[in-house]
């Protein structure tokens, strides 16, 4: 029997863009609504306010999960986990979208779950998000005013705070091609294999010339108020030699940047051990030895 | 300005019948299925999207009928555990008679769902384990519904992988 | 009944071949079509909702309960203490906690009920409902509870205490060449049936109750309802729905749960009031597992020979007696394992706390003391510089042997036998060598492999059963087919198919005309609770008993001749069924020489023991500190298996849950009350975790008390694994101080990590 008294929700189904964007600008305490594997979990559990929901699934615009343009790749807000599952021309550029699309619950969450609605749910714990951050993601955002786009890296400003005005939709997830010949990193610890919320979270890659590191992206999950991209263990790696002595310091760097706290899933000290090791993981299979 | 809707007038196909509902548009298809059509196969287990008891296929997916909201289903094809059998039971739910595959009952009818999602299509995972791992089952400790599956498969000479 | 009739025990008797097939579950084209019907699938042309006010404190006195604006509380059912008509008590072994409370001792004890025909207009309601609450100091745990702070119960918090001693315990330590120390610990678990609890009630002003629900002991409910209204047990109905699953969870509960029901339908004037607990609800209030403390030294000679024992065994009862003294004597009475220990103290205590009322979960209380006991002897045989295998099989208990209960094993039991099958299996000599090496090398991962023996006894403890006096009954119906009769309910271990392979077999009859008349106590006789391992053993028995006389009786009256067929049987039966009521029942009778002194705890403590030994082969990655068993190993002997599948079913699943217990399960609380209780925050493993498991049964020569000398196996998976997986994670760690479960990640890391800071 559902907690929430269904007597305080309303709906409205746009079967348009432009019809969603006006009920976002002109009518109150608006909340789109788009797979629903969390809204809906929020709303049974009466944890959420009064609101009426923008249903998203009927929008002509938004009805292809993918297109493709200079090389860039444009999911649509209603582009689930099981669309990226199954496309392979994503799987073959974007492979750690489909390692990150398998664990997101299971086949029956990944068939509704969005990566948009993962977005805009900012949990610290979201299981889409980084490796979004990890390809350079960009969020694209509508309103009846226009359109802009925000780097996904910088859109969180605080535990469930996002550069998102009330009256913007996200309309598009744009990804660069990741450069060629990169590592690629992804693990995620939960208490289980499979439908499990995230413990910690450790996902990147490293672009190598030798045993000197180019570049790379270090995202992690559950180890702050929001998906955070390393940035200060990330420019300690950058130029560096892949060796012991740059691991210790890009170790030591991470320790500065992440802030977990205790929780009932697990411990600030537990996940602070598994962040620096899992680092320490990709690192050296990074390493020049490992390949 | 058009106003938000707090009932409406659905249309779904269920096990092949079409149905017209009228409901909130944030009732859940697991309440439309038991409660306004009758079908109570479908389970509530936790009512959040864990255990998977309320497993349906909605336009041939698997999805979790508790958190799927009504305004989300109109014009959608639903296929429940009490569409599985035609004239007689469909190997799946044979091969879970005889092999244990079922035990309290209250888990099988997702699970049923989810197993025959998967011998569809089996290229949907990796394994049958990571097919079934939304299914929870707290009777058999999964080895019953392994070897049900896989005879299911055998029957229906279907090729799955070992788990 | 009859008096002077004795029970023979059963041995190596030629069971027909239906005994041993696998019959499929009767029921399960029911559950595999999804028609089979639980609470929540029942329709009622209409119906009221019910839920229940809960206190918010943990211990004091209700000041006041407000009623917030904004609702039409006129169109409530609301229910007081005050509006109870008869007892204010749950009855159970003794009177317990109340319906409803007007002082509480923990948070979330009902206090006051409300129902309405809307949902919706429900769910708000209930949030509108202050309960305000005099507070008073409070206890949590068993520390707290020992230490006497806050007296709650009786003089010392101590809700039953235990004593078995044997020999002279300060001789075995005084003669000993290595004693040893330990506490173990066990924290509380969630049975997680996947169907919550449920009731549907009809309470008739005029005095008349009707109950269906999910439900494990009919009768209980019946017994804890009539006192509520001041019927005569009669007078209350109690019919079991299909239950979607139970684990000793539904044994004790829906007693209470079906009280607030009837309450509100009474109140009502007798409308029907459902009351279907959420999940969250679910885990919030009902009874776990009790967590446990155990202190255990025993004593033994440098060649593993064991001499003494001594256990202080400790259990966290909560709020309320419940079932926590039998849940204590059981786990004593499993707390020695199949050994020959000539000395032995063995003490045992359940302790009032704040908390949730701790009850019934398979294995009841021996899951707890057979960690501590096995997972200790693993610690012994590593100082000892022994095989933990080796350990255990210089000390099995053979016939002759004595347990510290003064009980004589008259079994022809070989549990060398027993634990060599499932070594071989596991490969359990190689992989132990070779895993001690592999960790040396591997700083990544380290595997480790373990055991575990043990045994569970089948039926109520001690006189138990002679107090239940349980009754079974068979009879034929109209058309031809024969009809059992028990309280004996069905949640997934497989009863009908298990009493139906037994009637069958008597009356020489196919399967499929033997129907299970489903509990419902205005028709069938109390053949006792399902629970304690005894449906197979004790009412398999009852209903082997009452076929036979029911088969004497259609060859006499009916004029059948021995070897007959079954379709002349059943001409028969038409025949007769057509005249009268054609019904034969047995009653409960104590095997011979079964005694049982409840002052001294010594004697015959069970009639009939399963045994088992489980190894269980893990691995821990070191870099996220995640335990997990890779492949499983249990060999059983229960005398006959009735259905392999579906005894081997029971045995997966019973190893499913206690993996769980082992590693992953955690029941979080904070001021008593399980804070984690959400299906998402309460970690089950899924087909994702499960190893492969391997079960096989071997027997021992027959001689036994159960049908066809079958034996109880529901609990027994419960007990072994759990230690297994921790020895085998000791092992792995390479026999760090390993002694509290679940070991979850983050536990295995505080200790991996304070010797890496203590080597550094």
């Amino acid at each position: 029997m559902p907690e929430a008294s269904l007597l305080d929700f309303s709906v409205f189904n746009p079967r348009r863009l432009d019809e969603a964007l006006s009920l976002l600008a002109e009518e109150e305490n608006v909340v789109p609504l788009a797979g629903g594997t969390d809204l809906m979990v929020t709303l049974e559990t009466g944890n959420l306010s009064p609101c009426r929901f923008l249903n998203l699934m009927g929008i002509a615009e938004f009805q292809e999960p993918f297109s493709w343009c200079d090389g860039k790749l444009r999911m649509s807000p209603l582009c689930s986990y099981r669309d990226t599952r199954i496309d392979k021309d994503v799987a073959t550029r974007y492979p750690l979208l489909v390692r990150a699309a398998r664990e997101v619950g299971v086949l029956a969450i990944q068939s509704r779950g969005t990566w948009a609605g993962n977005i805009v749910n900012a949990s610290p714990a979201a299981d889409g998000v980084p490796v979004l951050m990890v390809y350079d993601a960009e969020v694209e955002l509508r309103s009846t005013s226009g359109t802009r786009t925000v780097p996904l890296c910088d859109f969180y400003r605080g535990y469930k705070e996002m550069d998102r005005a009330s009256d913007e939709l996200v309309t598009g997830i744009i990804l660069p091609p990741p450069p060629e010949d990169r590592i690629e990193y992804f693990r995620k610890v939960a208490p289980r294999r499979l439908q499990a919320i995230t413990k910690v979270l450790l996902t990147g890659y490293l672009l190598r010339s030798d045993d000197r590191i180019e570049d790379c992206r270090i995202v992690l999950g559950s180890v702050a108020p929001f998906t955070l991209r390393a940035r200060e263990t990330e420019s300690i790696l950058r130029g560096s030699v892949l060796d012991s002595e740059t691991i210790k310091a890009a170790r030591a760097a991470l320790q500065g940047e992440i802030s977990p706290i205790d929780d009932i899933r697990s411990t600030a000290m537990y996940r602070r051990n598994v962040a620096e090791r899992l680092l320490d993981e990709f690192l050296l299979s990074a390493s020049p030895e490992s390949h | 300005m058009t106003e938000p809707l707090d009932r409406m007038t659905l249309t779904l196909t269920v096990n092949g019948r079409t149905i017209k509902v009228a409901v909130h548009p944030m009732a859940r298809l697991l309440d439309i299925l038991r409660e306004e059509i009758g079908l109570t196969g479908t389970k509530e287990g936790c009512g959040e999207g864990e255990c998977g008891a309320c497993t349906v296929l909605m336009n041939g997916v698997p999805v979790l009928a508790c958190l799927t909201p009504a305004c989300q289903v109109d014009g959608a094809e639903v296929v429940t555990v009490e569409g599985l059998a035609k004239e007689t039971l469909h190997p799946i739910q044979q091969a879970f008679l005889e092999e244990g595959g079922a035990q309290c009952g209250i888990c099988t009818p997702g699970m049923l769902i989810s197993a025959f999602y998967y011998l569809e299509h089996p290229e949907c995972a990796e394994n049958l384990r990571e097919a079934l791992a939304g299914n929870q089952c707290r009777c058999t400790g999964y080895t019953k519904i392994f070897s049900s599956v896989r005879k299911a498969a055998e029957r229906l000479g279907k090729t799955i992988p070992e788990v | 009944m009859n008096t002077k009739e004795t029970l023979e025990p059963v041995e190596s008797e030629e069971a027909p071949p239906i005994i041993g097939e696998n019959l499929p579950r009767p029921e399960g084209i029911r559950k595999v079509c999804g028609t089979a019907l639980y609470a929540d699938d029942l329709k009622f042309d209409s119906c009221l909702f019910g839920r229940t006010v809960r206190s918010p404190a943990p211990r004091g006195r209700v000041r006041h309960i407000a009623f917030g604006e904004g609702i039409p509380w006129d169109e409530f059912v609301i229910v007081l203490p005050d509006d109870i008509p008869g007892e204010n008590a749950v009855t159970l072994i003794e009177k317990s906690q109340p319906f409803l409370a007007t002082s509480v001792r923990h948070i979330g004890e009902p206090v006051a009920l409300i129902a309405h025909h809307d949902r919706a207009l429900l769910n708000k309601a209930l949030k509108a409902i202050t309960v305000e609450i005099d507070e008073e100091p409070a206890i949590f745990s068993i520390e707290e509870a020992l230490e006497g702070k806050e007296i709650q119960y009786g003089r010392d918090n101590i809700f039953k205490e235990y004593r078995i001693t044997r020999g002279k315990l300060e001789e075995a330590f005084s003669e000993a060449d290595h004693v040893l120390e330990g506490v173990y610990e066990t924290g509380a678990q969630e049975q997680l049936y996947i169907e919550p609890q449920g009731v549907i009630a009809r309470a008739d002003p005029k005095g008349e109750v009707t109950i269906w629900g999910s439900i494990q002991c009919p009768f209980y409910v019946q017994k804890a309802l009539a006192p509520l209204f001041a019927l005569s047990p009669e007078k209350v109905r109690v019919i079991q729905t299909e239950t979607g699953g139970g684990f000793g969870g539904k044994e004790e509960y829906p007693n209470l749960l079906s009280g607030h029901a009837a309450l509100l339908s009474y109140r009502a004037g007798g409308a029907v009031v459902r009351m279907i607990y959420d999940r969250r609800e679910d885990l919030f209030v009902t009874p776990k597992r009790h967590p446990s403390r155990t202190r255990i030294k025993s004593a033994f000679r440098k060649d593993g020979t064991f001499l003494g024992l001594e256990v202080d065994f400790v259990l966290d009862g909560g709020a309320y007696p419940t079932l926590s003294s039998t849940v204590l004597s059981r786990g004593i009475l499993h707390s020695f394992g199949p050994y020959r220990i000539p000395h032995a103290d063995l003490r045992a205590r359940v302790v009032f706390t704040n908390s949730t009322p701790y009850g019934a979960f398979r294995g009841f209380g021996a899951p707890q003391s057979i960690f501590a006991l096995e997972l200790h002897l693993d610690r012994v045989a590593h100082e000892l510089g022994l095989d933990p295998a080796e350990l255990r099989r210089r000390n099995f208990v053979k016939k002759g042997d004595t347990f510290p209960t003064g009980q004589v094993i008259k079994e022809e039991i070989d549990l060398a036998l027993l634990m060599d099958t499932a070594l071989k299996k596991a490969d359990y000599a190689r992989k132990r060598k070779a895993y001690e090496e592999e960790n040396r090398k591997n700083p990544r991962v380290k595997r480790g492999i373990s055991l575990s023996v043990f045994f569970h006894g089948s039926g109520f403890t001690g006189s138990g059963e002679v107090m239940l006096g349980s009754k079974a009954a068979v009879r034929l119906l109209k058309d031809g087919s024969v009809e059992v009769l028990s309280a004996n309910v069905e949640f997934g271990q497989g009863t009908n198919a298990m009493f139906t392979q037994i009637t069958a077999a008597i009356l020489g009859i196919p399967p499929e005309w033997v129907r299970i008349h489903q509990p419902d106590t205005a028709v069938v006789p109390n053949s006792g609770p399902t629970v304690a391992s005894r449906t197979t053993m004790i009412v398999g028995r009852l209903v082997e008993r009452a076929a036979r006389r029911l088969r004497e009786r259609v060859l006499e009256e009916g004029g059948l001749s021995q070897g007959y067929t079954g379709e002349e049987f059943r001409e028969t039966a038409k025949r007769l069924a057509a005249r009268e009521e054609f019904r034969e029942e047995a009653q409960y009778v104590p095997p011979p020489d079964v005694h049982w002194d409840e002052q001294r705890y010594q004697g015959e403590a069970y009639s009939g023991y399963s045994w088992s030994c489980d190894v269980a082969d893990v691995e821990v990655d070191m870099t996220t500190f995640q335990a997990e068993v890779k492949h499983f190993v249990s060999v059983v002997e229960c005398g006959t298996v009735v259905n392999p599948i579906i005894a081997a079913g029971q045995i997966e699943g019973g190893i499913a849950q206690s993996i769980g217990y082992a590693l992953y399960e955690d029941v979080h609380t904070e001021r008593g009350v399980m804070v984690n209780n959400q299906y998402t925050n309460y970690i089950i493993p899924t087909t994702a975790d499960i190893p492969s498991i391997e079960v096989s049964f071997i027997r021992f020569p027959l001689c036994n008390y159960g049908p066809f000398a079958a034996k109880g196996i529901g609990e027994l998976p419960a007990d072994g694994p759990a230690p297994a997986v921790a020895a085998a994670v000791a092992h792995a760690l390479g026999y760090r101080y390993i002694n509290k479960i679940p070991l979850l990640p983050e536990r295995i890391a505080a200790v991996v990590l304070e010797e890496e800071e203590t080597a550094a």
